[in-house]
């Protein structure tokens, strides 16, 4: 049995399918049957090709413990699902269910994991082991916190116990800040207890991956050391490996005391332990006494695998007697780099404009990138072009423009752009001594940054184009012909003549966990500017997959998904798949996936050199996402043979006027709406077209920038951030259900896989609405209009693979709101639920053949007998100043699926699996709603009501409720003082809040305040009535009761059974 | 900056920059895999007369500093590293005024990986650095160089543990740090050229014959002090000195075609089947065949290459490995070496 780890969060995110899905393989070549229970469908573990059973299903307790009793496993790895894996593990453990049941813990015993976790506990075995560790105490309430604080002095670090990524954690410098901080760590601890320490600022932070296994033979895989000093969460810190300032005497009493700490505990597995080092000191930190985010990464820098290693020592064996290397030392070896990594987070701060983007103790980052080079300075600028933010690299014009005043509060108090003021204030040449003490940032750091600087300003001021020691020197330093050309003032292009003129190209490098002492078979590359290419000479047509990059708010693991099944599926056809991509957490970065693995930025110079040196049969890049697709039109230009979609057919798709121009001729309607080039055409097509609009520019993913808006007043503020250089388009605001269809196209025939409706209208991005799949409102006239519409578009388009379509159902009425000419955000879920190998399918229409060649058949796949709901995921706890309103600019960080044979079963199942709290009954709910949304919001009153739910509501809302004859408890509005809803929430009087968005952007504040207080309480608070009326139907669906687990597999069986 | 080349015996090429002092040497090219501790690595003696490559490519980021010398000065004549990162704004930085001061000839920004590679494939091979690509290596003469780095005059670190002579072939610190810091022994060092009378005239509980440059072979003066010493006190040999304990008991050494150089070199320990991650630093080892027939027992393996990394006389309080067990640098996994040795002199 095999836990996953639920829905992508913040400080969860695909590490865990990454290290899960080498857990399942590893059990299956052992010849062990494997249980699933992942609730997450976009992941590769929750394939049928990777465990026997797969459990779609909550992470539940309840649930966890039906599927142990119906499947009666012999074994429980518990330590390969995060901390929700674990934790569960532990619950059952300590209920008695895996004693009960005769269910084997493997690994590492329940009370090492206790005593790891436990913070008291596992501060008394270091106190036992005498091991440092910082001046601590668990306190269960405010005032044991106060008193700690009294005597140990400020500032104190104040961190939940059993809580993920950091959750609730915070700093606190004085008593009023204690109270604070401690209050919300106590409700959010499921334990009700939080560490109180002395907080390490400004000392190094160094992580060790340390594998023990049950012959107490130990090995630390990898030392990684944060670029930023204690005080920032390491999923939030730059991150190098190996350990760069750390004397070898420091680097082995680190190891050391890591080795007598798991030891201690009696490990076996991975685990993590974390250190704060200044000087000649060390503290620890603290133990994950698991496979981490921490592991993936030291897998991907060190290319040895910690979780497929964890499970086999889980499983008895010793580590020289796992095959897990060149040598005859199986996996009992160290790895040794001839590299460096550096892993920069992703933050989603581009999204959230409002959010508060300083870095603390709480994680806020939803993913990230690594960078592979023989320098730090090579890898730091391979990571940052991985993150694909706007412009042009390290050196960002932006920041040229800020004050040395605003340069330094940055540098003080860090956020996501402090390593790029850092960059700044070094182009300014500030002195290094100046800038290690402002950001406590090793000296080091800062000499590297200032060696780039100096480049930097050389290639500024000289001529590199004409200057080939110079241009030599800065791509031997890792400076992109983007960032040169920038740095310049001449065009990308121009740099890349330059440089191919001068035969200056990349070579390849391999990942060999030996520094090359040994040949190693691994197909693991990284490129760099040096003499050796290692790159054997291409054999036999291969190509090439283009990844996703990091996971990102509208970009998550769907893709990553999506690419490794077509690197399976090429492989599968007898082609050699390659895959570049440069996220460190994924399935598709491991090396085993393809036939050779690029760990590379995914820009346009990394994949021409890469299509230069390879010359695969072609590229795909309908799987990674809008990072792949964005790239077709350069590399079609650049000569590339792009497979699947024609590029010409991927711009008509993506260019909405051009899009436009087709739907005319097919006839088909869209919401009116008119491209414009100017702020001013923009204000004219609003007024014609009438308010509220949809303003959106072209080539967007998870709809960035797109909002809808009520007033010119709005529009000129919105316009104002917008990047003219390629049209916008202004769409009349049409209300109606959306509906989303994905499907495959071979250029002849059209196969859709299935409509997917969305629980919310329109106004709410498709990825933060609930959808259901088979739809439940849909009439077969509808449908049959859906699948032919969506046929004839696919066709037009030229697609040959997958295309998603987005409709707006209308007043009888099918408008098309867009077409993408890519797999979707919901090919994984849909992919899983039908049974159809949909990227499969779609890469081998790439490669040439053709649906019916597959016996695939074309129209709508049959619909299931059973109902699948994909519910988003939000990680509104861990971003605050972020409003938990939704509108057409994503928010959600992942999904979590609910399968059942009824709808209102697989929406409470998908919920309860989303972790949304669902109103208990009798329960208060509270409404507070715009006015255009009173007549409906009543209706849903009075079922509420009628469910047996006490009414709450504000001033108008309470009225209208009460002119209906309902009885409703009053609250008052912010301003007009106590109560209010905000005091409701706080006093656990309110179990839901029904908070519609009031119109424009105007009186956030009580809205803002009102969503924020529910978020900070858990609870739920929904701004659309339709999101209130699904939870009403899960309510249902969930007091029914009766919900035994049901595989995936016997779902697909039932459904060929029927067909 | 000027440009200079390493060439190999064989003939290839690799470009860098020169830094450091003069513009040529030559000696035996060996790699070292060590991540951390390259100023360890420099300072070892049984580098001396070789040029060393360091494979991880990020050297000098921790300058120079007298707590992480193993011994007065470094021994070793050139040191070829991808990128040395101590460049200050104002002109070089610490570790490249150290090697100046000590006349080591340094060349930067080689594709070391490429040259780690090309020496795993060629076994070891002579090399001169220099500034023209044309250089050639001279005749080899590899004569022994124990001479050169072993103390010139006996010293003494007074302790309350039991009395320890160290015959010093390149002993490194580390070494001794392990058996004053820890056991508090009463050490004496002496120079190579001690003989064995001289060495049992300190009454010593036991004897550490240390690691060193060069090859056993060469020694013969060293190999019957050492054979003169069996049975009489009990014998601990590290590196070199556990070669010399082979060939005084009979056994032959031979040389590895890639030296065991770096941190964290797995070997097991057979009697416990645990594997320990050692720092090694050794160009040669013990014959297999000789090591059975002349009924020592092996302790250790490498887990890479199968390679003889300790062993043991069943009959006589003689044992030694070819690893570090000191820590730091390196790893403590093998500490209990030294525990052994102290029970040893203990009973």
């Amino acid at each position: 049995m095999v836990f996953g780890s639920g829905p992508i969060i913040i400080g969860q995110a695909a590490e865990f399918d990454y290290a899960g899905s080498q857990a399942c393989r590893t059990l299956r070549e052992e010849g062990l049957r494997v249980v699933l229970l992942n609730s997450n469908p976009a992941t590769i573990m929750t394939d049928v090709e990777l465990a026997d059973r797969v459990y779609l299903e909550p992470l539940s307790f309840e649930m966890a413990r039906e599927v142990l009793r119906r499947e009666r496993p012999e074994g429980l790895l518990p330590t390969l699902g995060g901390q929700v894996g674990l934790n569960l593990a532990v619950e059952l453990a300590q209920a008695g269910v895996l004693d009960e049941l005769g269910v084997e813990l493997l690994g590492t015993p329940v009370a090492a994991i206790r005593q790891a976790e436990d913070r008291e506990e596992f501060r008394k075995l270091l106190v036992k082991l005498g091991e440092p560790c910082p001046r601590s105490t668990a306190v269960r309430s405010i005032g044991e916190a106060a008193d700690f604080a009294r005597e140990a002095g400020f500032p104190l670090v104040i961190r939940p116990a059993f809580t993920l990524g950091g959750t609730g954690s915070g700093v606190a410098r004085d008593m009023g800040e204690l109270t604070v901080v401690v209050g919300r760590g106590l409700s959010q601890s499921p334990v009700g207890q939080c560490l109180v320490e002395e907080y390490l600022e400004g000392w190094k932070e160094i992580e060790f991956e340390v594998i023990r296994d049950g012959r107490d033979n130990c090995v630390a895989v990898c030392g990684m050391e944060n670029l930023d000093p204690m005080g920032i969460h390491t999923g939030d810190s730059v991150v190098v490996a190996p350990c760069q300032t750390l004397s070898d005497w420091q680097y082995q009493a680190l190891r050391a005391a890591a080795f007598r700490i798991v030891r201690g505990l009696g490990l076996e597995g991975g685990c993590n332990v974390q250190f704060a080092v200044r000087d000649g000191e060390y503290r620890v930190i603290e133990v994950n006494p698991r496979v981490s985010r921490s592991s993936a990464l030291a897998s991907k820098a060190t290319g040895y695998p910690i979780a497929a290693v964890a499970t086999r020592i889980a499983l008895g064996y010793a580590l020289d007697e796992i095959a897990g290397s060149v040598t005859g030392s199986g996996a009992g070896f160290e790895p040794v780099l001839d590299y460096v990594v550096v892993k920069i987070p992703r933050w989603p701060f581009d999204k959230f404009a409002g959010a508060d983007r300083r870095l603390g103790t709480q994680m806020k980052a939803t993913g990230e990138v690594m960078g592979i080079d023989r320098t730090f300075e090579g890898a730091l600028l391979k990571a940052v072009r991985s993150l694909e933010l706007e412009g042009p690299g390290l050196f960002r014009p932006e920041l040229s423009a800020w004050t040395d005043e605003e340069l330094r509060e940055v540098l003080c108090r860090p956020d996501d752009r402090r390593l790029f003021a850092l960059a700044e204030a070094c182009r300014r040449r500030w002195p290094g001594d100046g800038l290690a003490a402002l950001t406590g940032i090793d000296p080091h750091f800062i000499r590297r940054l200032q060696v780039l600087a100096r480049l930097a300003r050389e290639v500024s001021t000289g001529r590199p184009l004409q200057d080939a020691d110079l241009l030599r020197r800065a791509k031997r330093a890792g400076f992109s012909d983007r960032e040169l050309g920038f740095l310049a003032g001449v065009d990308a292009e121009r740099v890349e003549e330059a440089r191919l003129a001068l035969g200056l190209r990349p070579v390849y490098k391999v990942v060999d966990s030996f520094a090359g002492e040994f040949e190693a078979g691994a197909p693991f590359y990284y490129s760099t500017y040096e003499a050796e290419d290692e790159l054997p000479a291409p054999g036999g047509p291969s190509v090439l997959v283009v990844g996703s990059g990091p996971i990102r708010i509208g970009q998550g693991i769907e893709f990553d998904y999506c690419s490794v099944h077509a690197a399976w599926a090429l492989r599968e056809a007898g082609v050699r798949s390659l895959v570049i991509n440069n996220n460190p957490e994924t399935v598709s970065t491991d090396y085993l996936t393809s036939d050779q693995l690029f760990f590379e930025p995914v820009t346009r110079e990394e994949v021409l050199e890469l299509v230069r040196r390879q010359s695969p049969r072609g590229v795909l890049v309908q799987f990674g996402g809008q990072t792949a697709i964005n790239l077709a039109p350069e590399l079609a230009r650049a000569g590339v043979s792009v497979l699947g979609t024609d590029p010409a057919g991927i711009d008509l798709a993506e260019d909405r006027e051009r899009f436009e121009e087709l739907l005319g001729r097919l006839g088909l309607a869209r919401p009116p709406g008119r491209a414009v080039r100017s702020p001013a055409a923009a204000a004219r097509a609003a007024a014609e077209l009438g308010y509220p609009v949809v303003v959106r520019p072209s080539y967007v993913l998870g709809g960035r920038a797109m909002q809808v808006v009520h007033d010119a007043a709005d529009l000129r503020a919105i316009l104002e951030q917008v990047d003219w250089r390629r049209p916008v388009l202004v769409d009349r605001f049409v209300w109606g259900r959306e509906v989303e269809v994905d499907a495959i196209a071979d250029g002849e025939q059209v196969l859709v896989l299935g409509i997917l409706e969305h629980v919310e209208g329109t106004g709410v991005h498709s990825g933060d609405s609930i959808s259901v799949y088979p739809p439940q409102g849909l009439d077969a006239p509808i449908r049959g209009r859906l699948v032919e519409i969506t046929t004839g578009l696919a066709l037009a388009l030229g697609i040959r693979g997958l295309v998603n379509v987005q409709y707006v159902l209308a007043g009888g009425e099918v408008l098309v709101l867009e077409a993408n000419p890519r797999a979707s955000r919901t090919v994984p879920l849909l992919s899983k639920v039908t049974g159809v190998a949909a990227v499969r399918a779609a890469t081998r229409v790439a490669l040439g053949q053709t649906l019916k060649s597959m016996g695939l058949p074309h129209g709508l796949w049959p619909e299931p007998p059973y109902v699948a709901v994909k519910v988003p995921v939000f990680s509104w706890i861990k971003l605050p100043g972020v409003d938990s309103g939704l509108g057409p600019e994503m928010k959600s960080t992942g999904e979590a699926l609910g399968l059942d044979f009824s709808f209102e079963g697989a929406l409470a199942r998908g919920m309860e699996a989303a972790g949304w709290r669902l109103p208990r009954p009798g329960g208060t709910v509270a409404f507070s709603v715009a006015d255009r949304d009173k007549p409906e919001a009543l209706g849903l009153a009075r079922e509420y009501a009628e469910a047996g739910f006490g009414l709450a509501a504000t001033g108008g809302t309470a009225a209208v409720l009460r002119a209906a004859g309902l009885e409703v408890r009053q609250y008052r509005k912010l301003s007009e003082g106590s109560p209010n809803l905000v005091e409701g929430l706080e006093q656990g009087e309110l179990e839901l809040v029904v908070n519609t968005l009031t119109r424009g952007r105007q009186p956030w504040s009580d809205g803002f305040r009102i969503r924020r207080a529910a978020v900070e309480r858990g609870l739920p608070c929904f701004t659309s009535l339709d999101t209130a009326r699904a939870v009403l139907a899960a309510v249902r669906g969930r007091d029914q009761g009766h919900r035994e687990p049901r595989a995936l597999q016997d779902y697909l069986g039932r459904f060929a059974a029927a067909t | 900056m000027v440009t200079g080349w390493l060439v190999l015996e064989d003939g290839t090429r690799f470009e860098g920059r020169l830094f450091g002092a003069g513009q040529e040497a030559s000696g035996e090219v060996v790699c070292n895999t060590g991540v951390t501790g390259y100023q360890e690595a420099l300072t070892d003696p049984a580098c001396c007369g070789q040029i060393v490559v360091l494979s991880y490519p990020v050297i000098g980021n921790l300058g120079a500093s007298l707590r992480s010398c193993e011994s007065p000065r470094p021994y070793l004549k050139g040191l070829v590293v991808r990128q040395l990162a101590d460049h200050r704004d104002d002109g070089p930085g610490e570790l490249e005024w150290y090697l100046r001061g000590h006349g080591v000839v340094g060349l930067e920004e080689v594709d070391t990986r490429a040259l780690v590679r090309h020496l795993r494939e060629r076994g070891s091979l002579r090399g001169v650095i220099s500034t023209s690509p044309q250089a050639s290596v001279g005749p080899g003469v590899e004569g022994p160089r124990v001479a050169e780095v072993t103390t010139p005059w006996p010293y003494r670190i007074y302790g309350d543990g039991p009395r320890v002579v160290v015959v010093d072939c390149g002993l490194r610190l580390s070494t001794l740090r392990a058996l004053v810091d820890r056991y508090d022994c009463d050490v004496t060092v002496v120079p190579a050229t001690t003989g064995a009378a001289d060495i049992l005239d300190f009454r010593p509980d036991g004897v550490l014959i240390s690691s060193g440059p060069g090859q056993a072979a060469d020694l013969p003066g060293l190999v019957e002090t050492v054979r003169s010493l069996l049975g009489r006190v009990p014998l601990f040999g590290i590196g070199l000195g556990h070669q010399l304990l082979g060939l005084a008991l009979g056994v032959g050494t031979r040389r590895l075609k890639f030296g065991h150089r770096g941190m964290n070199h797995p070997v097991r320990e057979l009697a416990s089947g645990r594997i320990l991650i050692t720092a090694q630093n050794h160009g040669f080892a013990l014959e297999e065949e000789g090591v059975a027939e002349a009924g020592l027992e092996v302790t250790h393996r490498s887990c890479h290459d199968g390679t003889v990394e300790g062993t043991c006389h069943p009959g006589l309080p003689v044992f030694g490995v070819d690893f570090h067990p000191q820590s730091p640098p390196g790893p403590a996994d093998a500490a209990p070496a030294f525990e052994r040795f102290w029970k040893l002199i203990q009973s």
